[in-house]
């Protein structure tokens, strides 16, 4: 079961810049003796519209922290922030920016 | 972040003087903590301490850390402290353990199984440590010091931070007596001294980058036993509550900023 995510974004000069954490043993093939287990996909959505999609590896490290900045924004814009490994395990967070 | 990196390693490259005027360690320090996921160890403690176990299928909610029972702002920046109802000094992990038995009818031998976890398995003590320190953020810190047995155990830490013994002939101050010492990338602050204990005693319990692992107090005194070669404290001992007692007052008065991130 996928441990919990957190995630803060706000409003700063014409940005908004967002911050979240997630829970993942983010393990590379050799720690793991064969049994890599990582994030493969993050995607990002600003009001159900898909802004980000990245494909990240084995190099991120544990619990992993993504901070990113959008241009433009507005308090009470709805992020959410979705990830899928590679054993298809899948968690998302949503937070309004404030 | 990578320019970040160039940055700094041009600067160790080309003006080593620089280097030594500022402390590489305050750079570091600062971009472990950017990186930090601590608080996710916060989300993971708060769901315990809420989460009914043991056979009385109690949550930990009613515990009483010192401030009455469930109250947790400020109550991590105000241990270690006397508490009545058992008449013993206990920290924060002591007092867990108690709540633990009285509350949800758990064996102390059950609970203490696995008390220092793995990066694949953080202990129920980390997590706890994390949520409720995380509630004494911006509080100063003001262990008891007022009841005879609260003296009795600072001068008891005091004697047991000096007291050189075991194979190596360490004591904490063979490590933490000198100003300027450090291990690899961590600074050895002079821990008898109020103005180095305050802003590390401030961010403890820790999460660590170099194992992924939150580690708690009780761990600290524990590992730094281990690295003195003496056998190892029982967890929770008045022994070890004597120590963090000593290490918290020193730096009473500190604005309590943790959990924080280490190394």
């Amino acid at each position: 079961m996928a441990g919990p995510m957190k995630m803060r974004a706000t409003l700063a000069g014409g940005y908004t810049d967002v911050r979240v954490l997630m829970t993942h043993p983010m393990a590379t093939e050799q720690q793991s003796k064969g049994q890599p287990h990582f994030i493969q996909n993050l995607t990002v959505k600003v009001n159900g519209k898909t802004v980000i999609e990245g494909e990240i590896s084995q190099v991120v490290s544990r619990n992993s922290v993504f901070s990113f900045r959008l241009k433009g924004g507005a308090k009470g814009d709805q992020i959410e922030v979705s990830w899928l490994d590679n054993k298809g395990d899948t968690n998302k967070t949503e937070a309004a920016v404030a | 972040m990578i320019k970040r990196a160039f940055a700094c390693a041009a600067a160790l490259v080309f003006a080593p003087a620089f280097a030594q005027q500022k402390s590489p360690f305050a750079d570091y320090q600062r971009m472990t903590v950017e990186g930090s996921p601590v608080e996710l160890f916060e989300l993971g403690g708060e769901e315990l301490w809420k989460k009914p176990q043991g056979p009385k299928s109690a949550s930990l909610e009613k515990c009483d850390l010192g401030k009455g029972p469930g109250v947790l702002k400020g109550a991590y920046a105000s241990l270690p402290r006397h508490f009545k109802d058992v008449d013993r000094v206990m920290d924060l992990e002591a007092r867990l353990v108690h709540c633990m038995v009285t509350l949800q009818g758990r064996s102390r031998e059950e609970i203490t199984k696995s008390l220092f976890g793995s990066a694949d398995r953080p202990s129920e003590m980390e997590y706890l440590s994390a949520y409720i320190a995380g509630q004494s953020r911006g509080v100063k810190m003001a262990p008891g010091g007022s009841h005879p047995k609260e003296k009795e155990s600072y001068q008891l830490g005091k004697a047991l931070f000096f007291h050189r013994t075991g194979s190596w002939d360490f004591s904490c101050a063979s490590c933490h007596g000198e100003e300027g010492k450090r291990i690899r990338m961590s600074d050895l602050p002079v821990l008898s001294d109020p103005k180095a204990a305050r802003p590390l005693i401030a961010t403890w319990p820790a999460y660590r980058v170099s194992n992924s692992q939150f580690k708690t107090m009780q761990w600290r005194i524990n590992d730094c036993y281990r690295q003195m070669r003496m056998p190892e404290p029982t967890f929770a001992s008045d022994t070890t509550i004597a120590l963090n007692m000593y290490l918290a007052t020193t730096a009473k008065g500190a604005e309590y900023r943790g959990p924080g991130t280490k190394r």
